[in-house]
């Protein structure tokens, strides 16, 4: 079948492309023409998004931290925010507009999205309260991990390591057991426990 | 559930409860009222054919179910179920029990309004409808979709006390599907073009960047699963297929591909399954679920409930790389290791389905069992894993997993020296 055509479908019209085409790339291809403040960020994530988020970010109960966290990504309970993990504000943009406020999505203006971005800006320290996020200097700003990801390397270290032919005779002289699962008992119809994200 | 009289008068366990048999009379003094009493199926006629047009399994079979784990998520929309890999058998995975994750809910679509749009550095940019899609020549395949987040409970240490809930992330169906390359040659590929962005229609809309030579090697745009149209949950009416990745690139209720020259780098592949390293640097771009294992039974949910004598054990191994000619298992917490029998289809990217049968001697057992896959790679043990990792990324948990069984035959998750 290479090389063949089946004359299928019909030609995407430019107002069906521009309906459904709102990814957003680090570049900053994508973005719409639009801008807003922190202040008027403040007001729409306030209304739209506090309920879930907090008034700054910390989060209400299990929902996502959208602030803080620096330094702790060595930690054993690291709080990863876009502004302690996330490498790029598109993803920030991006997301908020395509997905946000959850159970409402897309109910979102782009200007609107400008104000809540900048308002997360401002609430991970980065931006000042006078600060305007619009897509003229969209992509000056640049978060602080963004340099701390690398594509994966498990061909370079891990996969050779775990390619060696294993003992399979007298492979111990002694076996302890180091950790049990009932002593945690947190498994389903059990009490709640705090763990790592799913 | 009430036992039945004849598991009462012997005392072996009732299916699915957990309780164990201390023993097993060998000798019946006493005539079994199951063979000289006549029973009411014997006697009184059935349902007839037209009772149950969608059939559904035994009501004795009504405990092999989907679970949720609640304290994982913040609710139970963008959440995570688990498949009762304890209770199934051979390869496939049936429709009903595969697991399910969702970002936004489970998308109710009708297929009439559904479309299929490619766009972006193509030649033409197209839509599709479910019609147009169905006169496209399709394939066959198996194919296992994996978590990335499978057993990553457990990296930490001993968690949860069953193989639905540590392995249970999982599925292994027969996919329907248009090779993904026959709709990108439809729409022309330019030459720069690198990457593609598949998008969900649901309130999630999810994305994820994957880069061109995985779209035009073996990734599907799948219709049916194991014969019949995808389940809501499972994206229907269409969606991604990527063997062998991670399953949060199998984009469901799949409503456009964009094509472009670079990744897109979108929440699903920077803020999640980015895996978070122990100097506070992180991997992207972890797609390929490494080859891995699990006794399903006995396992906690599946006690050894016959007392010592000959013993099944089975489970379940996978690669994201190849297939799995051998597995082994260790009875003895990995002095020594015995290769299993391998039973059944060996696909490329599927389930595969191992047998360990042995003697018990009635005493304790620290089971483990370790895939070989294909390339010459074997599933590393969790310390392993965490030497390379940490504790802290959450994904690609491949490590092998211990089961303890005591003198009763009840099973508890572990971790050995």
């Amino acid at each position: 079948l290479e090389g063949i055509t089946f004359d299928l479908g019909r030609e995407a019209l430019p107002e069906e492309v521009a309906a459904w085409n709102i990814d957003i790339r680090p570049d900053g291809q994508g973005l719409p023409v639009g801008s807003g403040d922190v202040w008027t960020g403040e007001e729409v994530y306030i209304e739209n998004c506090a309920m879930c988020h907090g008034d700054f970010g910390e989060a209400v109960g299990r929902w996502p931290v959208l602030a803080g966290g620096w330094d702790t990504l060595t930690h054993e309970d690291p709080v990863k925010t876009p502004g302690s993990y996330w490498p790029y504000l598109s993803t920030v943009w991006d997301y908020v507009h395509r997905a946000m406020p959850y159970g409402q999505a897309q109910s979102l203006t782009d200007d609107e999205v400008y104000a809540i971005t900048a308002y997360l800006l401002y609430l991970n320290n980065l931006v000042d309260d006078d600060f305007e996020l619009s897509n003229e200097n969209f992509t000056e700003v640049r978060l602080p991990n963004e340099d701390g990801f690398f594509m994966d390397d498990r061909e370079e270290g891990e996969i050779p390591a775990f390619s060696e032919e294993p003992c399979m005779e007298n492979c111990k002289d002694s076996v302890e057991i180091t950790m049990r699962a009932t002593i945690l008992d947190v498994t389903p119809e059990e009490e709640e426990a705090e763990v790592t994200e799913a | 559930m009430k036992p039945s009289r004849r598991s009462f008068l012997t005392g072996a366990a009732a299916a699915g409860v957990g309780s164990v048999a201390a023993t097993v009379a060998k000798g019946q003094t006493a005539p079994d009222p199951a063979i000289t009493e006549l029973q009411d199926w014997q006697v009184y006629l059935g349902d007839g054919v037209d009772a149950a047009p969608y059939g559904m399994p035994s009501k004795h079979e009504s405990h092999v179910v989907r679970r949720t784990v609640e304290w994982l998520t913040a609710d139970n929309v963008s959440s995570i179920n688990f498949t009762p890999l304890h209770e199934l058998d051979g390869i496939i995975t049936p429709n009903g029990v595969c697991f399910e994750r969702h970002h936004g809910g489970a998308a109710e679509i009708d297929p009439a309004e559904h479309r299929l749009m490619i766009n972006g550095l193509v030649d033409k940019e197209l839509v599709f409808t479910m019609e147009d899609l169905m006169r496209f020549p399709r394939e066959n395949h198996v194919y296992f979709l994996e978590c990335a987040a499978n057993t990553g409970m457990e990296w930490a240490g001993a968690q949860l006390n069953g193989c639905q809930f540590t392995h249970g992330m999982i599925h292994n169906v027969m996919y329907t599907g248009i090779p993904l390359k026959l709709l990108l040659a439809e729409a022309g590929l330019k030459t720069n073009a690198k990457w593609i962005l598949p998008e969900g229609a649901d309130a999630s809309a999810m994305t994820r960047s994957i880069p061109i030579e995985k779209a035009l090697d073996d990734c599907l745009v799948a219709f049916k699963m194991n014969g019949e149209a995808l389940r809501t949950e499972q994206g229907y009416p269409v969606r991604l297929v990527v063997p062998g990745w991670e399953g949060n690139m199998w984009v469901k209720w799949l409503r456009r591909i964009e094509v472009g020259d670079e990744p897109w780098h979108h929440r699903e592949e920077t803020s999640k399954y980015t895996d978070l390293l122990e100097d506070g640097t992180a991997r992207r771009f972890t797609w390929e679920m490494d080859a891995k294992s699990v006794i399903t039974n006995p396992s906690p949910q599946a006690p050894l409930t016959h007392g010592p004598g000959y013993t099944v054990l089975t489970g379940v191994a996978w690669s994201g790389r190849g297939t799995i000619p051998r597995v082994d298992v260790t009875l003895d917490g990995g002095k020594n290791w015995h290769q299993a029998r391998m039973s059944g289809p060996s696909l490329n990217k599927s389930m595969h389905r191992f047998y360990f049968e042995f003697e018990w001697d009635g005493k304790p057992l620290l089971l483990q069992s370790r895939a070989h896959d294909s390339t010459g790679y074997v599933q590393p043990t969790k310390n392993q894993l965490r030497e390379w990792r940490g504790e802290n990324s959450i994904y690609h948990n491949n490590g092998i997993q211990t089961w303890y069984v005591n003198e009763k035959g009840e099973a508890e998750n572990v971790e050995i020296s």
